[in-house]
């Protein structure tokens, strides 16, 4: 056995690259409480300070600093520092911190785009060698979409697709280098490499260019990692260095791309066995080892991306979905939770209620007690957290996964996925009653016929609204195959897929906006009665609706059901596709903040919703419509399927006020317990939960410096409130807040 | 056609999914329609009248058994209020009886004025949350239009059948925030039993917006609402004190 692994229980992780199994040997559950916990050292204090002096000035000015000579990459940058001395953890993205760096391999057209919102310019020769002698991501995708693909994108029914920017959604196992070392995993590449044999198709010959890279990506990150003094081509020989090397190759991750969502996956066991071993041989204390997981998490609250203006009115607050997935249980149902899961929550104390990292508990009714009560006071505390369902999820993906963004869960290292974005259902809807054109811009996007009844008739629209989806699934598996294929080839991960298998499994990960909307409509049209109302072009631009019809929310099957038949609907045409590189086709029921925009692009709707007003975020139900309770609402959005149909994640976003939760702190927690066991004993999926007042987002809506520090959940994601834009402010707070007088 | 077995109905005004102030853990708490007596500072006016007979036995009993999984954990279960349940008590009968088998905890949320049946309406119940209105029969009589005859005999009931007791007492400015008041709701609560809880609720102004909107006359229109600080202080002065 080496050196590194004293102590550890053997198995078949030492033969071959097997992290799930080394943590299900060697981790340590801890079924006590809270009480153990330390808080933050003086040093940690000193780091965390300059942050906070700079995250204020980076506030003021939106963008910190920008490195314009030198293109984003594994190894493109010096050393960079925070505090020197006093940091126990160190890596940075650029040379200093909070500085951006510039990628320009998903396109070049973006870059310009956010240098020019900052008044930053592009190095000369960069720019020539961008513009002369390197295509991006970007100009591959254009040259192959086609006519239909580019009208459902500029309309809006396809929205968000990463065809300018990186995918992200991929999650490295960054676990592998501490344990193994970069040169051991080099070595294994390179035997996987020799067997890629056989005939030369496309397949073969992309997947051994794929391992070359990746190869040489992990000699990038070695490289990366020396700059600041480390020799990672060993295991690491002690928790200390089990993080730091986690961090690098998790840096080397950030360094090289810019996708949406850059999740850290699960690192709570893990990390904890290094730690455990640590402590036993008396080599660290309890305070130190808080230090280097607050140090740690510091690090990951830093990590940026230069984005446009209209990127940020997309998903505001400068989201990094740094997602930090937590606790579960294991198969044989034994509780993953260990006292490292606690001291990353408790970095939230010892620093302050933040964003990122995006706390991620894996819930399991089997969870220990005193760790449910422990999230949910956090939860009461601080809006940082958001709750996603071990148990449905385990049987899918095994215990060692870890959730993407806000709820695309992966096997950590065997899976990855194609993101998707979404496909605005509401729109969709809108296409069927007339026939195709699009009811904002006039354009005709799919040749269907319109529906010209003067009284909408529910067996017609269904029929034209089912055959709407069908067309569009076509067109979206077009575009995903054509975005993914050139992502491949113009800005492939390679330092992320370098830590995963070879033969890794791939998910196709379609999405879909505007649920409620669309459901609450098709509702309208059968139970009450709705007329459109037509312009000159006889396109509806408003609905007459005359009489109540069940509305989405309020846990009543005659609407819940059409729910889960258009979702049902949707991901069985989009199965008839062939997706790219045989991925899995999966469904999202998410939307993030961007259900403002999409509700802004959006025109009238059948259930009553004005034209430009925003949807309700991922799987909600429409604002201020669950009138029936919170329990209710919650019911409604837990009859969704996640296993059979939407197995890439159901968003629900839940604000409850806090007196309603109970009297006292202790009822309060009880009751959020409660609350999570209830709705994800039925199957649920996911659930953010924000414990506030509507009056307290109105006075920080006009106050925002009263309010530096609240942080909420919105859909999938937390957000310092003050960095929403006004738009988003007004939605979130005209969202429903279960209360009661 | 005579329906045979005719299942028993009830106005309901409407079903809160998720109460967590009516009764322990987490409830589904049902808002009868219908209430014999008129308080001044009644916040559910809408629920004085009796309206049609919207919700049979079977629906309320699946409706709330739907949110077993919440109240399994929390101790919870479901509360009657209203209104006044107990004058629709054929109904809570029935209904407490199936509820009962499926093993969901109970509360009955009462001023503890209806129409009889009380031992037959008692003998599911698992918790009795008892607002008091006033001690004085005159106070009574004045506060909320009614005598005070019926409480004491629901009350009388509750006492043989040995039912936990939560008990309420709304605090209204210059009606119960006095010494002398005070002293006789001690006196009084000293004579019960099985009182497991005992709970001040500040007189607050929330209900007003509906007696505008309903068209009646609010009795309350100029009263003030209940200090909060000042009514936690009377809680420790004479229930705290008092009872432990």
């Amino acid at each position: 056995m080496r050196d590194e692994w004293k102590d550890f229980v053997e198995g078949t992780w030492m033969d071959d690259v097997n992290v799930s199994e080394f943590i299900e040997k060697n981790y340590h559950p801890y079924y006590g409480d809270e009480s153990f916990l330390c808080g933050v050292t003086k040093r940690t204090k000193k780091v965390w300070a300059r942050c906070e002096e700079l995250l204020k000035e980076e506030l003021a000015k939106h963008v910190l600093d920008i490195d314009t000579l030198n293109m984003s990459g594994i190894d493109a940058y010096d050393a960079g520092y925070i505090d020197k001395e006093n940091e126990v953890i160190v890596g940075l993205q650029t040379d200093a911190p909070l500085k951006r760096g510039v990628n320009p391999y998903g396109g070049i057209r973006m870059v310009y785009q956010e240098l020019d919102a900052y008044g930053y310019k592009l190095d000369p020769t960069v720019d020539k060698y961008f513009n002369l002698f390197r295509k991006t991501h970007n100009q591959g995708v254009f040259d192959a979409y086609n006519e239909e693909i580019r009208k459902c994108r500029h309309v809006g029914l396809l929205t968000g697709l990463p065809d300018a920017y990186g995918r992200g959604r991929i999650i490295g196992d960054y676990r592998r280098v501490a344990l193994y070392g970069i040169n051991y995993l080099m070595e294994k590449k390179k035997e996987d490499w020799d067997k890629l044999l056989g005939p030369m198709t496309n397949d073969l010959i992309q997947l051994r260019e794929d391992v070359s890279m990746q190869y040489r990506a992990l000699e990038s990150i070695k490289k990366m990692a020396s700059r600041y003094g480390f020799d990672i081509s060993g295991p690491a020989r002690n928790a200390h260095e089990a993080i730091q090397w986690t961090y690098f190759a998790y840096l080397a991750a950030v360094k090289e791309n810019n996708g949406a969502a850059m999740s850290l996956g699960r690192v709570d066991d893990f990390f904890d066995i290094y730690i455990e071993r640590d402590l036993k041989n008396g080599v660290v204390t309890e305070e130190e080892v808080q230090e280097m997981i607050d140090q740690f998490v510091i690090k990951l609250r830093l990590v940026r991306h230069l984005r446009t203006p209209e990127y940020d009115e997309l998903f505001s607050g400068d989201p990094t979905w740094v997602t930090c997935s937590l606790a579960g249980i294991t198969e044989n149902k034994r509780s993953k939770v260990t006292k490292t899961s606690y001291r990353i929550l408790h970095t939230l104390t010892n620093l302050d209620p933040a964003p990122e990292p995006n706390m991620t508990v894996l819930w399991s009714e089997e969870l220990p007690e005193p760790f449910k009560k422990y999230c949910a006071r956090m939860s009461i505390e601080t809006d940082a957290i958001q709750y996603e369902n071990d148990d449905i999820m385990r049987p899918l993906y095994g215990d060692d996964y870890a959730i993407a963004c806000c709820v695309s869960a992966m096997r950590v290292g065997r899976d990855m996925q194609f993101f998707g974005a979404r496909c605005n259902l509401a729109k969709a809807l809108l296409y069927a009653i007339n026939g195709g054109v699009d009811e904002m811009k006039g354009d005709k996007v799919l040749d269907v016929p319109a529906i010209l009844d003067e009284v909408l008739d529910y067996d017609k629209v269904k029929a034209a609204y089912f055959h709407v989806l069908e067309i569009v699934a076509g067109i979206y598996s077009d575009a995903m195959n054509v975005i993914h294929y050139m992502h491949d080839k113009y800005a492939y991960e390679a330092g992320q897929m370098a830590l995963h298998d070879t033969h890794v499994r791939r998910l196709m990960a379609y999405g879909v906006a505007g649920l409620s909307v669309a459901v609450d409509s098709l509702s309208a049209i059968k139970y009450a009665k709705v007329k459109p109302v037509r312009n000159e072009e006889g396109i509806s631009v408003d609905f007459e609706v005359e009489g109540d019809f069940p509305k989405y929310g309020n846990d009543d099957d005659r609407v819940d059901d059409i729910a889960k038949e258009v979702l049902d609907k949707f991901y069985k045409e989009l199965c008839r596709h062939k997706p790219y590189r045989n991925a899995e086709p999966t469904l999202s029921v998410l939307t993030i903040t961007s259900n403002v925009v999409y509700g802004t692009k959006t025109g009238a709707t059948p259930d009553g919703r004005k034209a430009g007003v925003a949807f309700a975020p991922g799987a909600n139900p429409m604002h201020e419509r669950d009138i029936s309770g919170a329990l209710a609402s919650l019911n409604s959005v837990a009859k969704l399927n996640y296993a059979g149909c939407c197995r890439d994640g159901i968003s629900n976003t839940f604000s409850i006020v806090p007196t309603t939760l109970g009297k006292t702190k202790e009822e309060q927690i009880t009751n959020l317990v409660s609350v999570l066991d209830g709705y994800f004993v039925q199957g649920a999926h996911h659930l953010n939960v924000n414990v506030l007042n509507r009056e307290t987002l109105e006075d920080a809506m006009e106050h925002p410096d009263k309010y530096p520090l609240l942080t909420i959940r919105v859909s999938g994601y937390a957000v310092r409130f003050n960095r929403l834009t006004r738009k988003q402010q007004e939605e979130v707070i005209a969202r429903t807040f279960h209360g009661k007088m | 056609m005579v329906r045979c077995n005719m299942e028993k109905r009830a106005s309901v005004s409407s079903i809160e999914t998720f109460g967590l102030v009516d009764g322990p853990g987490i409830r589904t708490v049902v808002f009868f329609n219908g209430c014999m007596l008129r308080c001044k500072y009644c916040h559910n006016p809408e629920m004085w009248k009796m309206g049609p007979l919207n919700m049979s036995v079977s629906e309320l009993v699946s409706k709330v058994i739907r949110n077993r999984p919440y109240y399994r954990r929390s101790g919870g279960g479901v509360t009657f209020s209203g209104g006044e349940p107990l004058l629709h008590a054929d109904f809570v009968i029935e209904a407490s009886k199936k509820l009962k088998e499926e093993n969901i905890h109970i509360a009955l949320d009462t001023a503890g004025v209806g129409v009889g049946k009380y031992e037959e309406i008692l003998e599911n119940i698992d918790l009795v949350i008892l607002d008091i209105k006033h001690l004085d029969r005159n106070g009574y009589h004045d506060l909320v239009g009614h005598d005070m005859d019926e409480f004491f005999q629901f009350v009388d009931v509750c006492q043989k059948m040995k039912k936990t007791l939560w008990i309420r007492q709304v605090v209204v400015p210059l009606v119960h925030d006095n010494p002398d008041y005070m002293e006789m709701l001690v006196a009084y609560l000293k004579t019960l039993e099985n009182i497991e809880k005992i709970e001040f609720l500040p007189y607050h102004k929330l209900g007003s917006e509906k007696y505008e909107k309903l068209g009646l006359e609010n009795p309350y229109l100029e009263k003030e609402a209940m200090d909060e600080k000042r009514c936690q202080e009377l809680y420790q002065k004479y229930i705290e004190t008092n009872f432990s």
